[in-house]
Formats: C-alpha cells, sequence, structure tokens
C-alpha cells in the first residue's frame, strides 16, 4: 500500500498528519501521567524522610525475589514488545503477533505475580494498614505508612497494566491492519507499555531496595 | 432568500435532527452546545447555593438556622462553580466551538476523544449531584485534611470522586487542543499569525494537563486516607497534612489560571473588533499568556502563609505571586492602548469586555495586598479574600464568558441576540457584581472572616448591602438566559460576519457547516488585520 492510498480522517491532510498527531498525542498524555504518579513519590519519599527507620522497617517485610523476579518478566515484556515494533517496521506481521503474544503473556505472569502471589503473601502477614497490622513497637506508625504507599502505588501501577494488557491484546486482534506504511496503533501502545515500565522502574527501589540493608 | 430556504439551509446544526446525531456526534461544535447546556445547568445549581448563602447572612444570627447546612452550602456552591462551572467554561463552549474555527481546521485533532471528556464530564455531574442530594459536604472546596481525612461526616469520597472524574475530562479537553494546535493549523496560519484567544488556550491547556493530574492523586490519597482510616496526610502516623495543602494548591493555583487565562483570550478578540484596530503589542500578550501559565506552577505557597510554613519559602512565595501581577498588567494596558485611539462601538460584548478589564484590574490589585506577607496575615481568610477572588474569577471570568458567548452568538446560532437587551443585561451585571462583593472588601479588611454562618451585628448593613446586590445580580445572569433562548426562535438572522471582525471563523457562514469551511483557508493576512479607522470612515 503506498503512502498517498492509506485512510485518514477528515482532519488531516494525510495519514502521515494524522500518525504524528497520533503520537505527540500520546507523549502528551504520558506527560500528564507523570505528573499523576508524581506526588505519590513525592510524598513517599517526603514521608520516608521524616519517618526513616518506620520506613526501613516497611521495606524489609517486602519480597525481595518476587520483586526482582518481577522486574525482569515486566522488563522483557517491554523488549518483546518493542522487537514487535520493529518487526512490523519491517513488515513482518507474523513476528509482531508472536512479540504482541509473548508481551502479553509476560505481562499478564507480572500481574499474577504480584497480585496473586505477593499481595496474598503481604495480606497473610498482615501487612495491609489498619488495626490489625502485624508490625508493632515503636516502628509501627512508619511502617504503617510505608504500606499505604505500597499497597496503593502497586494497585495503581496494576491498573495501569491491566489497561496495557486490554491495549496489546487489541493490538494482536487488530494486527492483520499493520503494515509498513500504517502502524500508528503499534508505536501508540508501545509508548504507553513502557511508560508503565518507568513507573515500576522508580517503583521497584522505593519499595524493595532503598533502607533493605543492616 | 426566503423563510423555507433557511430552514433547509446547510450547516451543522441542520445536518441530522434524532437525538443520536447529538448524543454520538463527533463534531465539536456541536460538543460544544453539549457541553454549554450542561455548564449552564452547573452554574445555576452553584448559583442557587450562593444565593442561599446571601439570603443567610442578612441577619447576624444568619437565616438559615444550622450552621452545618451553611456550611454545606459554600461547600457545593465552591465545588460546582469551580470544577463543573468556571475551569470548563470558556475552553469546552467557546474553545471547542473555536480552536478548530480560528485555526482554519475541519475539527479537533481527536473528535471521539472530546466526546468522551463530554460523557466523562456528564459522569462526574452526576457523581457530584449525587453527593448533593445524598446530604451534601461540609467541608469547604479545598478538602483540608484531617478535617476531610477523618472528621467531616458528609459524603466526602463521593465528592472527591466527581472531581477526579471531571479532571480527567480537563486533561482530554487540554490534550486535544494542545495537539490541535500543533497540528492542524492552516496554510500559512504561523503561530504569530494565530489569534491569542487560542493562544491562551494554549497556555490554559498546558496547565490542564499538567496540573491536573496533580489533583487527581492528592484526591486518591485523601480518598484511600478516608476510605482505610489511615493514610499519608494523618499526622499520628507521621503523616503531614500540611503536603495535602501543599499538593492541593499546587494544582489549584495554576486552576485559578485556567479559570482566567481564557477570559484574556476573549477580551483580546473583542476589545480589537469593537475599536476597529489591531491589537496593541500582539507579541506581548501571547508571552504574557504563557509566562502566566508558567509562574503559576511556581506561586502555590502563597496559599499557606499562616500555615506554619518557613518565613524564608513564604518570601520566596510572595516574591514569586508579585511576579504574575507583570503579565497580567501588561494585558491590560495592551486592552487600554488598543482602544486609545480607537472606533469604539459599544454592544454588549464590548461592554461586558469593558466591565471586565475594570473589575479584573480590581481583582489583580487586590492580590497583591493578600500576596504580601504582612497583609496577607490580617487580611487572609476573611471576606477580603473572598471579595478578591470573585472580582478575578465573576467580575473577570464571568463577565468574559458573557462577552465571548454574545460576541460569537451570531456564528454559534445563526442569530443575532436583541441588542438592546443585551446592552441591559451587560449594564446591570456589573452593577449588581460591584454591589455584591465590594462591600465584602470592607468587610474582610474590618475583620469578618469566611466561612460563617453567623456575624456580629455591627456588620449588618454591609452584608444586606451584599445580599441586595446578589439579587441585582441574579437579574443580570437571568435576562441573558431569557433573551439568548428567545433569540433562537425569533432573532434576525445573523451575515457571516455582522460584527465586521478578522479571524477565519468570521470567513464561513454563520452557522458554519459541519466541515466548517467550503475549501481550506489559506491566510495571508497579519492576526486583526482592522483597517486604520480613518480609512474605514473614509470608505463609509
Amino acid at each position: 500500500m503506498t503512502e498517498a492510498s492509506l485512510t485518514h480522517d477528515f482532519q488531516y491532510s494525510n495519514a502521515r498528519h494524522q500518525a504524528e498527531s497520533a503520537i505527540s498525542g500520546m507523549w502528551l498524555f504520558l506527560a500528564s501521567e507523570v505528573l499523576f504518579f508524581g506526588p505519590l513519590f513525592l510524598a513517599w519519599i517526603y514521608s520516608r524522610h521524616w519517618n526513616q527507620s518506620g520506613f526501613d522497617e516497611g521495606a524489609r517485610q517486602t519480597d525481595l525475589m518476587l520483586g526482582t523476579v518481577n522486574t525482569v518478566i515486566l522488563l522483557t515484556s517491554s523488549l518483546a514488545y518493542s522487537a514487535g515494533v520493529a518487526f512490523i517496521e519491517a513488515g513482518n506481521r507474523r513476528r509482531l503477533i508472536q512479540c504482541c503474544v509473548i508481551a502479553w503473556l509476560l505481562g499478564a505472569a507480572f500481574l499474577v505475580v504480584k497480585f496473586g502471589i505477593e499481595w496474598r503473601h503481604d495480606f497473610s502477614k498482615g501487612l495491609f494498614p489498619g488495626p490489625e497490622f502485624a508490625i508493632v513497637g515503636p516502628l509501627r506508625d512508619g511502617a504503617q505508612l510505608f504500606f499505604v504507599f505500597y499497597f496503593l502505588g502497586t494497585a495503581l501501577h496494576g491498573l495501569h497494566m491491566f489497561v496495557g494488557l486490554i491495549l496489546v491484546g487489541w493490538i494482536i486482534v487488530r494486527a492483520r491492519e499493520f503494515s509498513p506504511g500504517y502502524y500508528t496503533p503499534v508505536s501508540v501502545v508501545g509508548l504507553y507499555w513502557s511508560f508503565v515500565d518507568m513507573v515500576w522502574i522508580i517503583l521497584y527501589p522505593l519499595i524493595y531496595l532503598v533502607g533493605r540493608g543492616p | 432568500m426566503s423563510v423555507t430556504d433557511l430552514h433547509t439551509e446547510k450547516s451543522y446544526l441542520t445536518d441530522g435532527f434524532t437525538l443520536r446525531s447529538w448524543l454520538l456526534t463527533t463534531d465539536h461544535k456541536r460538543i460544544a452546545l453539549l457541553y454549554l447546556g450542561s455548564i449552564t445547568l452547573f452554574f445555576f445549581v452553584g448559583g442557587l447555593a450562593a444565593a442561599l448563602i446571601r439570603y443567610n447572612l442578612i441577619v447576624p444570627e444568619g437565616m438559615i438556622g444550622s450552621a452545618e447546612t451553611y456550611n454545606k452550602l459554600f461547600t457545593m456552591h465552591g465545588v460546582v462553580m469551580v470544577w463543573f462551572f468556571l475551569i470548563p467554561a470558556i475552553p469546552v463552549t467557546l474553545g471547542n466551538f473555536l480552536v478548530p474555527l480560528m485555526l482554519g481546521a475541519r475539527d479537533l485533532a481527536f473528535p471521539r476523544l472530546n466526546l468522551a471528556s463530554w460523557y466523562l464530564f456528564v459522569l462526574a455531574g452526576i457523581v457530584a449531584l449525587y453527593s448533593v442530594v445524598a446530604g451534601g459536604v461540609d467541608t469547604g472546596w479545598t478538602f483540608y485534611t484531617p478535617l476531610t481525612s477523618a472528621y467531616s461526616k458528609g459524603h466526602v469520597v463521593a465528592t472527591v470522586v466527581a472531581i477526579f472524574i471531571a479532571g480527567f475530562s480537563s486533561i482530554a479537553t487540554g490534550l486535544n487542543f494542545i495537539i490541535t494546535i500543533h497540528q492542524l493549523r492552516a496554510p500559512g496560519m504561523t503561530w504569530y499569525k494565530m489569534p491569542v484567544f487560542l493562544w491562551s488556550l494554549y497556555a490554559t491547556s498546558v496547565i490542564l494537563v499538567l496540573a491536573t493530574p496533580v489533583l487527581a492523586m492528592t484526591l486518591l490519597l485523601l480518598a484511600f486516607e478516608r476510605i482505610f482510616h489511615i493514610g499519608v496526610f494523618d499526622p499520628a502516623i507521621g503523616g503531614d497534612p500540611l503536603l495535602f495543602q501543599h499538593l492541593f494548591w499546587f494544582y489549584s493555583h495554576p486552576a485559578v489560571y485556567v479559570m482566567i487565562l481564557p477570559g484574556f483570550g476573549v477580551i483580546s478578540e473583542i476589545v480589537p473588533a469593537f475599536s476597529s484596530k489591531t491589537l496593541f503589542g500582539y507579541k506581548f500578550v501571547v508571552w504574557a499568556s504563557i509566562s502566566i501559565a508558567v509562574i503559576s506552577f511556581l506561586v502555590w505557597g502563597h496559599h499557606m502563609f499562616v500555615a506554619g510554613t518557613s518565613l524564608y519559602s513564604a518570601l520566596v512565595f510572595s516574591i514569586l505571586s508579585f511576579m504574575v501581577a507583570v503579565p497580567s498588567a501588561i494585558k491590560v494596558f495592551n486592552w487600554i492602548g488598543t482602544m486609545h485611539n480607537g472606533f469604539i462601538r459599544f454592544d454588549a460584548p464590548m461592554l461586558y469586555a469593558i466591565g471586565f478589564i475594570g473589575l479584573f484590574t480590581m481583582g489583580g490589585l487586590t492580590g497583591l495586598f493578600v500576596a504580601a506577607l504582612a497583609a496577607d496575615v490580617h487580611l487572609t481568610q476573611t471576606y477580603f479574600v473572598v471579595a478578591h477572588f470573585h472580582y478575578v474569577m465573576v467580575g473577570g471570568m464571568v463577565s468574559a464568558f458573557f462577552a465571548g458567548l454574545h460576541f460569537w452568538w451570531p456564528k454559534i446560532t445563526g442569530r443575532l441576540y436583541p441588542e438592546m437587551w443585551g446592552r441591559a443585561g451587560a449594564v446591570i451585571m456589573f452593577l449588581g457584581f460591584n454591589l455584591t462583593f465590594f462591600p465584602q472588601f470592607l468587610l474582610g479588611y474590618l475583620g469578618m472572616p469566611r466561612r460563617y454562618h453567623s456575624y456580629p451585628p455591627e456588620f449588618q448593613v454591609l452584608n444586606v448591602l451584599s445580599s441586595a446586590g446578589a439579587t441585582v445580580l441574579a437579574v443580570g445572569y437571568l435576562l441573558p438566559l431569557a433573551y439568548l433562548t428567545w433569540s433562537l426562535l425569533y432573532g434576525k438572522r445573523a451575515s457571516a460576519n455582522p460584527w465586521n471582525a478578522t479571524g477565519l471563523e468570521w470567513k464561513t457562514q454563520s452557522p458554519p457547516l459541519t466541515e466548517n469551511f467550503i475549501s481550506t483557508p489559506v491566510v495571508t493576512d497579519p492576526p486583526y488585520h482592522y483597517p486604520r479607522p480613518e480609512v474605514a470612515q473614509h470608505h463609509d
């Protein structure tokens, strides 16, 4: 298909014009997402500053192994998706589909590990903040605050992952429409999928690494 | 043209008459009208609450028996007016209608997103109205913790959810405008040929996209704390209630400029059109808008001078707040410079615009009083602050909204409104506004605190004056509702350019076609290319 024959919405002069607009729209949306997560991280770091030992105690209760495995899973998922974008650019639709399926499965695996295994452990260990909170003593308050951030942060990230899975699934379903001349939705979803990784790259040290040492 | 021709004439209004053709439309002009209906409803809901507030304050002990009811009324007034009228008003109605037209485009960049934003807004509105009907909230529109997180018995979570959803509607609109302005300018429409209205909406959109998500997260943290009785603003476990104020005002102060910047844009269109002169200092007006948007992110701390923040941070925030006054003043000087030696026509839009300039100047200058540290200690939490921001928000923004609505009414509806009624409405609104809010400056200076349902008897005279003014103001608002509605059916047909204004929106028919332009316009003239008055007179 040549560029001129591609369809485009009536407000655009051509398909490339429309593609540019869609991609810049996603970038702008992600800028707004950065400012959505920004206050959470700011409040997290600020609260940690005032309750350092309590936060450290909280961090020690988290499962570093599961968190690290999940980080690897998520980054691999993004790698697979990016490979898919490169494949469709080169005209290989079958590889695009395979990559998206891998990305989708890894994303789903992340959610299973995070919520099916890790959260379940956390709840059974009594780590959800409230009267039943397991940690007692002088560090209780700070540790509870840590877990407020932990549960809210991972839940919001998980929600974004869930939306991402729907989007990647949508790309798989629509894959036969894409060609080297037209793969804008693949790029747009790719931006979002990578952004979800970026959020995790900040969450990972905040949850599992900072303050873990002796 | 015969009457039957007029009724069958092709335009976006006659392109489909079914309910479906409206509710599932992606035409930016129809979505603008959907929004216009919605915000009008909320304006009168918020206005009703305001009327009851002024009714209560007629007598010192309060006409409404319970302080709690009074608290709920002013909270409802604030929430509805801020998030369901002031913030969306100009962008989603006039902006939605005009951005593509002024750019020479056929629609916004993302028409379906535009429609989705309206549905989000409606959903948010329903949740907000639910929270009112279910019993309301008594915390004030600022939702300070720990009152909201631990003590209030009202429907805080429902209200917060409503604002959260409305926020995403705002983000969608802002995003759409920014991409549209970047991508869909007609051939020849360079950045410096764009009308200032577009620059203002661009600046507004930057704030909407970058500040609104901060509020969203802040409200989430608040809702979490209220639902689980434990959270990050709770000092009992090492959290910080001041953190809430920082985050809230990091959004809400820029949001103040979301409310006023589009108004600046409207006035910058009307003043040149009714002075038959080019806008004085176009680039200054443009960059004033952008610098207001930037500086607006750096002044939030001035809401917390008495909240126990450090003196040094307060000094910096005070200086930065003074800095916002500079670009605002540049605009006022430029509007006056535009009128100077102009051939001024005092039609209703211009009357509203002149009212705007006066009232906004009052509101802006009194802002400097409260931005000054020492004066703020005396004036904060008094009616002085209430009067100050109502001069900007109501005297400024609402006047600008009405100015723009009258100015573009012929374009939107294809009908002329009755000019004498329009002028009467503008004058009544101006007088009613001043009678309502000027006494509140005095009340505040004399020490009457805001948000109380009763007051010492010595304040009664000024309060009665203010309540009387509110009655006049209500007439000023109901009058346009009546004659504008009337004009839909009986108004004279409008030509393509009834005001002899410049701008691409006037180059297409009134009301425009669904596709806006028959062929894509090419821009060659600079903005506000009005002939010199003496030349125009010569032609006459």
